[in-house]
């Protein structure tokens, strides 16, 4: 079998991942996750009569807690991965990936393990976050003068 | 209505995330860094204040949230406070969430033992 051939085959037996299916997943689990966070806002703005951003930063922070403890308890990080981008992008992926490195890395030490390797995942977030959002707001000043 | 289009926003920016994760060799940590950057483009050009008050909490759990709080709280701080509000003002919106993600993913690691 020459080189070519054996290609062939490689790409033949390669697991090919059906991206309609992932697509159609991603809408799917994306959409609901934004639909019960909208339903625990307009809970929260009833029950408590608090405005909307107060509100959105109270479920910001219920998502995150219920994420991180799903992941402290295992079962977060294969929902994960069959939600596919579907929970990536909602806040759960976010907290996800910063429980899942804390726990992942706390064998080797509180510090060198836990606390070196705590925003392993979410730090590039963060930065870039504060990065961009930092020089953007110096453009609008300057542009609005 | 807010709720059909929490879903249906929510759902895009999923789908738009696994379209370029299917066709590309971005890995999800590019992908969430990508996506905050745009949250900031967005609310520099004021579309993610509109796109809150069209889906409300579709837009806002959405990690470009994130950029949009964090633009939001600078720009808001410099016109408090001039140019010391681009820095201490980044965090008043923002700064929640890192906050609670440091506080309860920290105290989970810490309370629970991982799995193998």
């Amino acid at each position: 079998m020459n080189k070519d051939e054996y290609q062939k085959l490689v790409k033949k037996h390669e697991p090919r991942e059906d991206k309609l299916h992932n697509t159609i997943y991603a809408f799917l689990i994306g959409g609901t996750v934004g639909f019960i966070v909208e339903g625990i806002i307009v809970l929260l703005m009833n029950i408590y009569n608090i405005n909307r951003v107060t509100a959105s930063t109270w479920t910001c922070l219920i998502v995150i807690f219920v994420s991180s403890l799903f992941t402290a308890l295992g079962f977060f990080d294969n929902w994960m991965t069959k939600a596919k981008a579907g929970l990536l992008l909602p806040t759960t992926g976010f907290a996800h990936s910063v429980s899942s490195s804390a726990l992942d890395y706390k064998k080797e030490g509180l510090i060198t393990g836990l606390g070196a390797n705590f925003f392993k995942l979410a730090g590039s977030v963060i930065l870039y976050g504060i990065l961009s959002a930092f020089i953007l707001a110096i453009v609008k000043v300057i542009i609005s003068g | 209505m807010t709720f059909i289009w929490a879903f249906i926003i929510a759902g895009l920016f999923c789908v738009v995330a696994q379209i370029i994760i299917d066709n590309t060799k971005l890995t999800p940590g590019h992908i969430t860094s990508l996506f905050t950057v745009l949250g900031a483009i967005l609310a520099f050009f004021g579309l993610y204040d509109k796109l809150i008050k069209l889906a409300g909490g579709g837009a806002s759990t959405i990690i470009s949230n994130f950029g949009y709080l964090l633009y939001k709280g600078a720009y808001e701080g410099y016109l408090e406070q001039g140019v010391l509000g681009l820095f201490t003002g980044l965090f008043t919106y923002g700064g929640a969430a890192v906050v609670g993600a440091v506080v309860f993913a920290g105290l989970v690691a810490l309370i629970f033992k991982p799995k193998d």
